[in-house]
């Protein structure tokens, strides 16, 4: 197979927030960057964010970021790093100030600064009170952030890669990482980009799901290719059902909607929010309000108990001027989407598959991490990760509303300074030998000649299939057992499966079939870590273990490829402010 | 249900043609269009075509239905005649099938200067804006690059490299409405020459068929009144 060879000081895999956060800050260092994406930049799926940023500017009321970081610490369950956590909090303003700057549109208050509004979980002075921290642009933030930051990449003659797929990380004896292989999807050119520096920004995976909130193209990429070179994934068991999806597509109606003071009720009219949370209601967390919604529609409470059973999401009271200028792109979605106008009827929702807290470890800088001599850390050198593909770890077992897009200028700001200092202070371009290529070669190899086994597109649903009924909001022991052997004989299947279509041109049938390999990588290393992880916190909950159990799991769970399982501490040791201990978790 | 697809892979056809596919779509289903699609593909894995977000923000999936630039995740089946005939975006270099090149379109895009620009040195903390001056950005913020609007342009057709196109000049007006952007004077000398925004002869299909339901025509009238103003 012919490989073309390019050589770059930075390579970062994917163009959503992290990763064109990270060129950005590269850009301005006279180094040589490329970003490669599989999608034009524009269609990343930080696009989709709707809600806002977290950052206790304290343009509303006062603020501190101490107040932010215990909250996000409490959130998480007290599985995130504490450390990494700081970093965030205490970095979040500048970063909002710099995408101000930059120009992104955000709502102002009266006073001309930015808006901010409430989200679940945000509260101030340590629990007291429901706090408005999170900047928005209307309720679309996301998208807002990503058109900003691709223009500032424009300005800055970022070099993209648009429409290539990475396949696979290049990594050579010495373990260190020396770029990647990838195709350009629209003409079936390989290459090898070989760099000083590799960043994976490529996202999260709600795709194993059979309903996500997420975008066609969260197929954890990075993740697959991570675990294929040998290193873990870590904490991959939590994963955040958002309570506010449209029943079927998933289609996400953002906690924002419950900010500006919106809530839940079941079939009987009742605000059952009151019930489970009673001083936060419908602003509790994410975990919390949707384990609250999935016991309403157990109880019977749902208004469809027969079908795709759901509560309902009542924000009418808010008034037309409210719903309009807060929250015009929400409406839009209910009536294409749900056939109903919140101005006047309340959207149906159900908990759905909406983020992943896991992912490849990394120190706060983004360096990746993994288990050298006697399971000490170890980091990879050449390799970062950043954004919903790491596991920094500043979500720990539930992410706060409003602290993804925050991670991703964050750290991809951190890994974007780090990397410019690593070369800069003389990194090399990691030497290879053919054989170091040979195995990404050899997967795409056998996809385009395979040609006698079962299509795609089957096991791709039966996963999807395993992974919503056995992984879902409320897990048990029996069925996640039975779910794993489910997904390691789709695992050997795939490994048989064929293309029809092996056309070079624009080959996207190739790419899914790419992409399912990831997607199976990521559902295995799931059902493993929640097989394993034997008690309840945050989004992980188990029936047979109902409670959190710091004894024995208050640490971080890795798992590689061969589905072996190991731990890591959690870092209990910030910088500037006391260790937060574990409490009781109520809202 | 009959779709009629357009289908050309340069790597096999000599040259383009329509294909039928029937589609079982439920009396009262509410489908997209992307959704059939995507079980077109299920029977027949050769069609390509793009798509990200499936809820109409990513702006991936432009293409033409029964006659008109839209987006197939936004486009309900039955609000469709059949049979439904889908086509790549008008007037784009076809790639393969239902993907078209978005090289000149992002070309035209990055011609505007689609970031704010101010030379100031930058406050501590954020700049102000009054919500009234952030409300000059509602309706052109929005955008979302799909290029439905930019390929439906007759103006566009006739003059695809020098008439700037609906959506790059969106862009422009975006950035000129901002308060914090100080650059006027050059954005708007950046655009004087008869070619990029006057071509433009409000024939309005780009803001018949915008599925952010934004309006470039009335942006670009607001570029020429400003235009007119600095007597350019």
């Amino acid at each position: 197979m012919k490989l073309t060879n390019y050589s770059f000081d930075a390579v970062i895999v994917g163009a959503g927030g992290s990763g064109m956060y990270a060129s950005l800050q590269l850009a301005h260092s006279g180094l040589k960057v490329a970003v490669l994406s599989k999608v034009y930049p524009t269609r990343s799926h930080t696009v989709s964010a709707q809600g806002g940023i977290a950052a206790a500017l304290g343009n509303v009321h006062e603020d501190d970021w101490r107040w932010h970081m215990f909250d996000t610490v409490k959130g998480s369950d007290y599985l995130g790093d504490q450390d990494s956590i700081e970093y965030m909090c205490k970095n979040a303003p500048t970063a909002m100030y710099e995408l101000e700057h930059m120009g992104m549109p955000f709502s102002r208050l009266e006073n001309g600064k930015i808006y901010q509004r409430a989200f679940g979980g945000q509260t101030l002075n340590y629990g007291q009170g429901v706090a408005q921290r999170t900047c928005a642009v209307a309720d679309r933030t996301g998208h807002a952030l990503l058109h900003t930051l691709f223009q500032n990449n424009i300005k800055a003659k970022t070099h993209f890669f648009n429409e290539w797929y990475a396949i696979d990380l290049v990594k050579n004896a010495a373990g260190d990482v020396a770029g990647v292989i990838a195709i350009c999807i629209a003409t079936g050119e390989m290459a090898f980009f070989n760099s000083k520096v590799t960043i994976l920004a490529t996202g999260g995976a709600g795709r194993i799901f059979e309903t996500s909130t997420n975008a066609l193209i969260n197929t954890g990429d990075g993740l697959g290719m991570a675990l294929r070179a040998g290193m873990p994934l870590q904490d991959i068991e939590m994963w955040q059902f958002h309570p506010t999806g449209l029943p079927g597509m998933g289609i996400l109606i953002t906690e924002a909607v419950r900010g500006e003071g919106g809530y839940l009720i079941n079939k009987d009219g009742e605000r059952f929010m009151e019930r489970y949370a009673p001083h936060a209601k419908d602003l509790a967390s994410r975990d919390v309000v949707s384990r609250s919604i999935a016991l309403e529609l157990r109880a019977g409470k749902g208004f469809n108990p027969g079908g795709m059973d759901y509560v309902k999401l009542k924000l009418d009271h808010l008034g037309a001027d409210v719903i309009n200028s807060r929250l015009p792109g929400i409406r839009e979605l209910a009536i294409t989407f749900a056939h109903s106008d919140p101005l006047v009827v309340p959207i149906p929702v159900t908990p759905t598959c909406h983020y992943m807290m896991g992912g490849i470890p990394t120190n706060m800088h983004g360096q990746v991490i993994t288990l050298g001599e006697q399971d000490k850390d170890r980091i990879v050198e050449g390799l970062y990760a950043i954004g919903e593909c790491a596991c920094v770890s500043v979500h720990g077992a539930n992410r706060l509303g409003s602290n993804s897009l925050l991670d991703l200028v964050v750290f991809g700001r951190a890994a974007g300074l780090h990397a410019e200092k690593a070369i800069k202070s003389g990194l090399p371009l990691h030497p290879i030998r053919e054989s170091d290529i040979e195995h990404a070669l050899t997967r795409v190899e056998r996809w385009n000649t395979n040609k006698n086994g079962e299509d795609i597109k089957t096991i791709h649903d039966e996963m999807q299939k395993v992974m919503q009924s056995d992984f879902g909001v409320f897990r048990i022991e029996e069925s996640m057992i039975e779910g794993l052997k489910k997904l390691k004989a789709l695992r050997e299947r795939l490994k048989d499966a064929r293309l029809k279509d092996t056309s070079q041109i624009f080959n996207t049938a190739r790419i899914q079939a790419l992409e399912l390999d990831n997607l199976m990588e990521v559902a295995c290393a799931t059902a493993m870590a929640a097989l394993t992880r034997k008690e309840s916190r945050g989004a992980h909950s188990r029936e047979d273990y109902p409670k959190r159990d710091d004894l024995n799991w208050l640490k971080h769970l890795v798992v590689f490829s061969d589905l072996s399982v190991n731990y890591r501490p959690v870092n209990m040791r910030p910088d500037s402010v006391d260790p937060l201990k574990p409490m009781e978790r109520v809202y | 249900m009959r779709f009629s697809i357009y289908r050309y892979n340069p790597e096999t056809d000599a040259k383009p043609y329509m294909k039928d596919y029937e589609v079982d779509v439920p009396h009262d289903s509410d489908m997209m269009v992307l959704q059939a699609l995507m079980l077109i593909k299920d029977q027949d894995e050769t069609l390509s075509f793009r798509a990200s977000c499936r809820e109409g923000v990513c702006g991936s999936d432009g293409m033409n239905i029964n006659g008109l630039n839209r987006l197939a995740c936004l486009t309900p089946v039955s609000s469709l005649k059949a049979p439904i005939t889908i086509r790549p975006l008008v007037n784009m270099t076809v790639i393969r099938d239902l993907v078209v090149d978005f090289t000149l379109f992002f070309q035209q895009y990055e011609k505007v200067q689609p970031y704010l620009q101010n030379h100031a040195e930058p406050p501590a903390t954020e700049r102000l804006q009054s919500p009234e001056e952030r409300a000059a950005l509602d309706g052109l913020y929005e955008c979302i690059l799909c290029a439905c609007c930019t390929s439906f342009c007759p103006s566009s057709w006739w003059n695809p490299e020098k008439f700037i196109g609906p959506a790059g000049l969106l862009w422009a007006a975006r950035f000129l409405a901002d308060t914090r952007d100080t650059a006027t004077e050059e954005r708007l000398a950046n655009l004087q020459d008869p070619f990029s925004v006057y071509r433009c002869r409000t024939i309005m299909n780009c803001t018949v068929v915008c599925p952010k339901n934004l309006n470039p025509a009335a942006a670009i009238a607001g570029i020429r009144h400003k235009m007119v103003e600095k007597g350019s």
